[in-house]
């Protein structure tokens, strides 16, 4: 049975005071807190295992290896990846889809095609494609979004068409929280011969993924919002379309052989299997290991637990903020169709003055852009104040939140 | 600017529409700084201990009792560091 108050137990900064006050965390759409399995995790590989992996014969890089492979293979089950050949760790979702933009866009992309962008993309998803348009000379087309926040299906199939090579969507906003249909959009893409990458970093470690099903190309993830520590994550890419790819970084790890031919003057390079080809230099092994333990408790809690324990605390927040009448809420009513993310402003106050208010009551809430300007302009919002849940807060937290806004609303 | 360095643990500068700045005072220096600026700035309004709506030569200041500040709609942070300097200073 999914309990919160059982799984508090499990992390040990839930039990800080801050402020003179218990901590509510709710800022999880920035990073989430570790559960102490994950940080014994760590800490044991550092104890007993800690060796850099491949290419040596002793145990400790033995043990530090088969954990390290470990980790993909697990990795790979928790989105239902055909193997963990299709698992690329990086540090981290920006990383991901800069090795997409740089692998696969500076050598696919031409002067006439276009990249498909949503106008809710996290910034990581819209820079790295601005840059290479630029290198390039590519376009970028933005694909507009309703007013509550949700994707513009229309808009997105008005604007493909053959000049589109890829579309480029977050899974869920990480402002908004509303859940894209994946599905479709990767039927869309494939219908007019173009690629589909997600940006999953909101939607890993909220809901249950299954790349297949969903049909996708590409999909990412960080490790630090899903339990794990910062500065791991990991990039699904269909087998046949890495194998295509060039690497993105070289160096050592990544390639089978640099066979120096004295008479030419001159290296013959080959690359090594999937997915070491694109992972060079040593590794965040550590990381690999901690995000392990990450995938592993969260399925022991059950992914579809997660999603539900997420919507029931949105709804319910939802429901006690619109008590609050200086504050305004976006993104979808209908709790169902978002994850655990509520962008807010309260009249009279920059999300800045709220976040700063909520603080003194030990509750931490992010406030401003979010990495996500274009949203805001196109909601035409100058910041939001925005609340994240996860699998360890509860509906008293939320009742706190809502007295510490009730404070601020009788000024 | 050393008076400043004394008081202060970190500035930052806000994303959004608005330009503010967020000054972090050090917490065991916190209550002695907000005083200072307490003296020298005037107090436009109170709300539940916790913020002080300030107004110091035209600048708007929202200080917190946790020892954070914001001072809104500054061109720069040199007109930040100016204005914190002259607060701060005895």
């Amino acid at each position: 049975m999914f309990d919160p108050y059982k799984i508090r137990e499990d992390f040990p900064i839930l039990k800080r005071e801050i402020n003179g006050h218990q901590l509510i965390y709710f800022d999880n759409a920035a990073t989430s807190q570790k559960p102490r399995q994950v940080i014994e995790a760590i800490k044991e590989f550092y104890e007993k295992h800690n060796a850099n992996v491949h290419r040596a014969v002793h145990t400790l890089s033995q043990e530090a290896s088969e954990l390290y492979e470990k980790a993909h293979e697990e990795t790979a089950k928790f989105i239902n990846a055909n193997s963990m050949e299709e698992i690329i760790f990086l540090r981290g979702t920006t990383e991901a889809i800069n090795l997409v933009a740089y692998s696969w866009g500076l050598r696919n992309l031409k002067r006439e095609d276009e990249v498909l962008v949503t106008l809710m993309e996290h910034h990581s998803n819209i820079v790295p494609w601005e840059i290479l348009a630029k290198i390039k000379g590519f376009k970028v087309k933005y694909v507009d979004i309703n007013d509550d926040g949700t994707l513009n299906h229309d808009a997105l199939e008005n604007a493909i068409s053959k000049k589109t090579k890829i579309i480029c969507i977050t899974h869920v906003s990480n402002v908004t929280g509303t859940i894209n249909d994946i599905k479709r959009a990767a039927k869309t893409a494939h219908e007019h011969n173009a690629l589909i990458l997600v940006d999953g970093a909101q939607s890993a470690p909220h809901l249950p993924v299954d790349v297949k099903d969903l049909d996708v190309d590409f999909f990412t993830f960080s490790g630090h919002k899903m339990l794990a520590p910062t500065g791991i994550g990991a990039l699904y890419a269909k087998r046949e379309i890495l194998v295509k790819m060039e690497p993105f970084h070289g160096g050592g790890e990544m390639i089978k052989e640099v066979a120096f031919n004295p008479i030419k003057r001159a290296s013959v390079i080959s690359w090594n299997e999937l997915p070491w080809k694109f992972e060079a230099g040593t590794p965040n092994i550590c990381g690999g290991v901690g995000l392990m333990a990450a995938i592993k408790y969260l399925e022991t809690l059950g992914m579809e637990n997660v999603e539900a324990h997420e919507c029931r605390l949105t709804e319910y927040a939802i429901k006690r903020l619109h008590e609050c009448r200086k504050v305004t809420v976006y993104g979808p009513e209908n709790a169902s169709k978002r994850c655990g993310i509520i962008p807010f402003n309260v009249e009279g106050f920059s999300s800045h003055d709220i976040a700063l208010f909520l603080d003194n009551y030990g509750i931490m809430i992010r406030s401003g852009f979010h990495c996500a300007q274009p949203l805001h302009q196109r909601l035409k919002l100058p910041s939001s104040a925005r609340a994240s849940f996860y699998i360890y807060n509860t509906k008293e937290e939320i009742d706190k939140f809502i007295e510490a806004l009730k404070e601020i609303e009788k000024s | 600017m050393v008076i400043v360095d004394n008081y202060v643990s970190r500035i930052e500068e806000t994303c959004g529409e608005e330009k503010n700045f967020i000054v972090i005072l050090k917490y065991e220096r916190k209550d002695e700084a907000i005083k200072k600026i307490l003296q020298k700035a005037k107090m436009e309004k109170s709300v539940a201990s916790v913020i002080f709506d300030l107004n110091f030569k035209g600048f708007a200041i929202r200080a917190y009792a946790n020892g954070k500040i914001i001072f809104k709609n500054l061109r720069d942070k040199n007109v930040l560091m100016d204005v914190l300097s002259e607060l701060l200073t005895e």
